[in-house]
């Protein structure tokens, strides 16, 4: 039971911290939104590759892999993976094939809500 | 008078020091509760879905694409663009930010079309993600494969 509480809290402290570091990059240097989001899907291919962000997963857990450094971390993971399975081939499957319910998903949801909603006007 | 207590220059620091640092202040911390609770949602399904058996890999799958769901359903009911004006950082860099730079230029430009609105204006942003994503990716693979 405690052990579950942690994990929230761990998920909350860290999630916070990486979506703080985006706000000072935000404020800071006037990075747009697009920017950032590629900025940190980068950095976590870069960190998972080097063997760091595997660390912060598992202290935060959800907190390190719904940020979008954590698509970066599933993109480079998967690409490990299918490198030990397939050899040099796996580089070019892996990321996709690991992120593969992300993007999909994204596609489809994202896709059927445009259609079925209409935006409010912008203010 | 208050200008004869502090120097222009002295006024300048003063203003600096409590403006602009205190709004970066406030930012943060919005961007970290918000940011911070997302995750704590996205922990709770993956936590759920543990206890019901799921393995490890395919619970963080399934997490992404309910945390992807409903980043686009409260994006499509204008609420997560409110949320992002509030909170910032803490609504753009989850995953949820990621599906609502998806859903929502495709939302707006659907004026244009079902092709070059809708199917081209989702990728706005997610394509520059996707592209840098998957190429560092491979990069990291690539090396990978040379070093192992």
């Amino acid at each position: 039971m405690e052990d579950t509480l942690m994990t929230y809290i761990n998920a909350f402290i860290v999630g916070g911290i990486i979506c703080s570091i985006g706000q000072v990059l935000i404020d800071r240097t006037k990075l747009t939104p697009a920017r950032i989001l590629v900025l940190f899907v980068t950095s976590g291919v870069i960190l998972t590759g080097l063997g760091i962000y595997q660390e912060i997963v598992k202290i935060g857990g959800a907190g390190a892999t719904i940020p979008l450094t954590g698509f970066g971390y599933n993109l480079a993971r998967g690409a490990f993976k299918d490198v030990d399975k397939y050899g040099l081939l796996g580089a070019f499957t892996g990321g996709v094939r690991a992120a593969a319910a992300g993007i999909t998903a994204a596609i489809v949801f994202g896709y059927l809500a445009s259609v079925a909603f209409t935006p409010k006007a912008k203010r | 008078m208050v200008q004869n207590i502090m120097t222009k220059k002295e006024y300048q620091k003063y203003a600096e020091s409590k403006s602009p640092k205190s709004k970066l202040f406030r930012n943060i911390i919005r961007a970290f509760w918000v940011g911070g609770m997302i995750c704590v949602l996205g922990q709770l399904f993956t936590n759920l879905l543990k206890n019901m058996g799921v393995d490890m890999e395919e619970a963080g799958s399934i997490t992404s694409i309910i945390m992807i769901f409903l980043g686009i359903l409260f994006t499509g009911l204008n609420v997560y663009d409110e949320l992002g004006r509030y909170a910032g950082a803490g609504s753009t860099v989850p995953i949820t930010g990621f599906a609502n730079s998806i859903v929502s230029p495709a939302m707006e430009f659907k004026s244009e079309g079902y092709i070059m609105g809708v199917g081209a204006k989702m990728f706005v942003i997610a394509g520059p993600v996707l592209v840098y994503g998957i190429l560092a990716s491979v990069v990291v693979g690539v090396l990978y494969y040379l070093i192992k």
